[in-house]
């Protein structure tokens, strides 16, 4: 028996005459990476900032673990257990790697409204911020700050937070975004590993990525998913290759 | 670490704390009885400059409003006081619980908004607390309200006499240092510095940030009204002129003087803001065009105000940057 | 009830309104195009009034004083814009809040050496100086000539924004800047003239009221939150909201001011209503203001394309 972590139900969304999302269902298979792609322009970000709750849908609903978080805000989506990365990193940058992934950590455990011990003290917490850090290589420098290292670093300092969180699923909004070779053979590493254990839906261009790290597959063109289904199976799908591999996919 | 201060900025803030804790001492030695008054003024700007520095530098909320805070503590002084309510304990309940009140209300309406909006409408808030303690017939309006006699504490504390409020006021000071300091380094203060680089961030990390702020301007202002309660006992005058926007214009200027952000930014801002002050208007009667012309290049050249300027120093001593 | 005081009242409010208008107008542009907050726009109203009473006392004609005074105005909001605004527009709110508050300590004290400390009156024409009566009503001449001004001004504005090109530019700027840009205006000179634009018009403010308040120092510290407010409860970068807001602002403020403890009365004794009354108007603007924000944190009317 499967069952969905994540359903989408007729999710709409317009910006004045611009359908960004139209009538999309989806349905992520717990433990499960599934992988959004289409070209430039689809709606792919657009989508993402709906399931986080960035923006609001005109109409539909998401179901998130058998809860309705349609109406929610994005603080109380991600106390529910979703996590998100952004394409363009964002991160608190005059922090250090730990600090950030400390902070994580707090958010993923309760509330904050606590006034007194400093957090400098929290062993507790600083040890399972730093077991995040080491699950995306990034232990050996928990004390840099993060405006101070690299992009490729940063991408990995968000998904470490985002995994921080303890959540029960991840959405990956281009992990991959502005990374070198050498970069992204590291992140699709670093997520090869969290494959089995953790729910993520994973917007990526980057389709060699997506071809090695997806178990499901959804093409959207114009804000509207025309095929969903494995990766081998999308691969020979002609509607597919029509409307997105085929004009050039590199 | 040891118990000395190892950098050029900790020294010089070490060296500050000793030389103002035994200042009344000393004032009275040498027979200078004003140089106490001004201390004392100094000290109690600097409590409201502290809290204001919670907000504005550790959480990135601009208030052009926070002098109301200093009018509701020293009015929470002054209208009891004219009934002949002297009890120190009541004023400061009042103090408290009027000022959290008003910044719950306040607080809750323009922190839904960001920007020049949040700018304005903190403005325009304390502009009404202004105008409303102006229309009050009943306790002096514009004149103001004379206070004859300092809160009290009976068998405790006493505020009479210049150098037992001077170590009040100190006490008290110390104490909204300290109590910043924690609270900056708590879970709390954490998501407060989170939210002022990156508050979309820390709302998909879970934090309603709104909440976070919400509670960090209530605590900022309360303490802020313990600087009005102290400035009212100080004066033994108060008026809606505490409270003007230029006040609360001039709290920002202290902040940043100092260095938005840092803890003892601000109590070295607030006595250098005083002491320039003091000395211009010695000279001449146009030295708000010298603080004018001041402010303008402070924004167009000096980054970080004087923390930054000796952390610099720092910075050079240990041979990097 | 005295229906010649009502319409007095009335007619203040509207005079009240149109000044705020001037003076949220051009606040309201400059927020809204350049993200600039300006609290020496307060200035501009009180070097207005000293500009024009400057000349009124050399020429002896009112009418040159204002002319003259807008052209200075135009002046001064274009050099404050090109020696300083312009280099705070990338920084944050808090540098333009330093610097526009420098500024004005900066104003004040320059008026103070140049026109001293006492305030300065400025005569007007015996034309101006009567009353005109209308039936029963008698309405000073002068105050319906600020009417008159104001709505005039308003017109033109009105006239500038939709139907110019400039005016075409400053709309799509106060909804989307990016998109300006993008069209390849000399987007430094947009900015330059919506200053000075918006200088001129506080300083009109500040020349029309200076016959009956007396020109003096600060003279603009206090309405300018008012005006503030207006630009709030309209929406920034919203002319039309200004001016809605102006004149309802400006209304309730003076009728709250004579007939607030009348409607108290109503559920009060009168000793409480006398003391409510006043306390209670010098906050309703504020609560207005707080209540259009919890129901629309835009404003009233939000210029078009914003969300």
């Amino acid at each position: 028996m499967t069952e969905h972590l994540l359903k989408i139900h007729n999710l709409n969304k317009h910006f004045g005459g611009i359908v960004a999302t139209d009538r999309i269902n989806l349905a992520v298979e717990k433990g499960l990476i599934h992988a959004i792609i289409g070209p430039n322009g689809a709606g792919k970000t657009t989508l993402l900032a709906q399931l986080s709750g960035q923006i609001k849908p005109d109409s539909g609903e998401i179901e998130f673990d058998g809860q309705r978080i349609t109406g929610y805000g994005m603080a109380r989506r991600a106390r529910a257990g979703l996590a998100r990365s952004f394409q363009i990193t964002s991160v608190v940058m005059p922090m250090t790697l730990l600090q950030n992934v400390m902070l994580a950590v707090q958010g993923g455990s309760g509330h904050s409204f606590r006034f007194w011990a400093p957090v400098s003290n929290d062993s507790a917490m600083k040890a399972a911020a730093m077991a995040s850090l080491a699950e995306v290589g990034l232990d050996d420098r928990a004390n840099r700050i993060a405006a101070n290292v690299s992009h490729g670093e940063q991408r990995q300092l968000e998904v470490a937070m985002a995994l921080a969180m303890k959540p029960r699923m991840l959405l990956l909004d281009e992990p991959m975004a502005g990374m070198g070779k050498e970069e992204g053979a590291m992140m699709v590493k670093i997520l090869k590993r969290l494959k089995g254990d953790m729910t993520i839906l994973l917007v990526e261009h980057d389709m060699d990525a997506v071809f090695s790290l997806a178990d499901q597959l959804s093409v959207l063109v114009n804000g509207h998913i025309i095929a969903t289904d494995t990766v081998e199976n999308i691969r020979i799908n002609d509607e597919v290759q029509r409307a997105y591999l085929g004009d050039g996919h590199a | 670490m040891t118990w000395f201060p190892q950098s050029i900025s900790g020294r010089v803030y070490a060296a500050i704390l000793l030389i103002l804790a035994p200042a009344p001492f000393v004032f009275e030695w040498i027979n200078q009885p004003f140089y106490l008054d001004l201390l004392s003024r100094a000290l109690i700007l600097a409590i409201a400059v502290v809290s204001l520095n919670l907000i504005l530098g550790f959480g990135g909320m601009i208030s052009l409003g926070h002098a109301a805070y200093i009018g509701i503590g020293a009015y929470a002084v002054g209208i009891p006081s004219y009934y002949d309510y002297y009890n120190g304990w009541l004023h400061l309940a009042l103090a408290l619980s009027v000022s959290a009140s008003f910044a719950l209300i306040t607080g809750a309406i323009s922190l839904r908004t960001k920007g020049v909006y949040f700018i304005m409408i903190t403005m325009a808030f304390s502009q009404m607390a202004y105008f409303t303690f102006l229309s009050l017939e009943e306790y002096g309006a514009d004149d103001g309200l004379v206070i004859y006699s300092r809160s009290e504490f009976p068998q405790w504390l006493t505020m009479d006499g210049g150098t037992s409020l001077y170590y009040w006021i100190f006490a008290l000071l110390l104490l909204s240092l300290f109590f910043t300091h924690r609270l900056v380094h708590s879970r709390f203060g954490r998501v407060i510095v989170g939210s002022k680089f990156n508050e979309q961030r820390m709302q998909a990390l879970g934090f309603n940030t709104y909440r976070y702020r919400l509670v960090c301007y209530v605590i900022s202002a309360m303490i802020c009204s313990l600087a009005g309660m102290l400035l009212g006992n100080f004066t033994g005058f108060i008026s809606p002129d505490m409270i003007g926007w230029a006040r609360s214009g001039e709290l920002i200027f202290m902040v940043i003087i100092g260095g938005a952000g840092t803890f003892f930014g601000p109590l070295v801002g607030t006595i250098v803001y005083i002491l320039l002050e003091e000395f211009l208007s010695l000279i001449t009667v146009y030295w708000h065009l010298i603080f004018g012309i001041m402010l303008v290049a402070l924004v167009l050249f000096g980054k970080g105000g004087i923390h930054g300027w000796l952390s610099r120093l720092d910075r050079k001593g240990a041979g990097h940057d | 009830m005295d229906w010649n005081l009502l319409i007095t009242q009335l007619l203040n409010g509207l005079q009240l309104g149109l000044l705020l208008f001037l003076l949220a107008s051009g606040l309201t542009l400059i927020f809204g195009i350049m993200d600039f907050i300006n609290l020496s726009h307060g200035s501009f109203y009180m070097i207005g009034a000293y500009f024009c009473g400057t000349v009124v006392a050399k020429t002896g004609s009112f009418l040159v004083g204002i002319l003259l005074g807008l052209v200075g105005m135009f002046i001064v909001g274009a050099l404050v814009e090109w020696f300083i605004a312009r280099k705070l527009y990338r920084s944050d709110h808090l540098d333009h809040v330093l610097v526009t508050f420098g500024l004005i300590l900066i104003f004040d004290t320059l008026v103070h050496l140049i026109w001293g400390a006492g305030g300065m009156a400025i005569p007007l024409p015996d034309v101006l100086n009567g009353q005109f009566t209308l039936g029963s009503l008698v309405f000073p001449v002068y105050r319906a000539l600020i009417i008159f001004a104001g709505l005039l001004v308003a017109l033109i504005l009105f006239i500038l924004v939709t139907k110019t090109r400039l005016g075409m530019l400053i709309r799509a700027g106060a909804s989307n800047r990016t998109m300006v840009e993008a069209l390849g205006v000399n987007i430094n000179r947009l900015f330059l003239i919506v200053f000075a634009l918006g200088a001129a018009m506080a300083g009109l403010a500040g020349m029309l009221i200076a016959p009956i308040t007396e020109a003096s120092i600060g003279m603009g510290n206090d309405i300018i939150i008012v005006a503030f407010v207006v630009v709030i409860v309209g929406g920034i970068g919203s002319v039309k909201g200004a001016f809605y807001a102006a004149l309802i602002l400006g209304l309730i403020d003076t009728m709250s001011r004579s007939y607030l403890d009348v409607v108290l009365n109503l559920a009060m004794p009168v000793a409480y209503a006398e003391t409510a009354a006043p306390a209670l108007s010098a906050m309703l603007i504020y609560i207005l203001m707080a209540a259009v924000l919890a129901f629309r944190p835009q404003g009233l009317f939000p210029p078009a394309g914003m969300k």
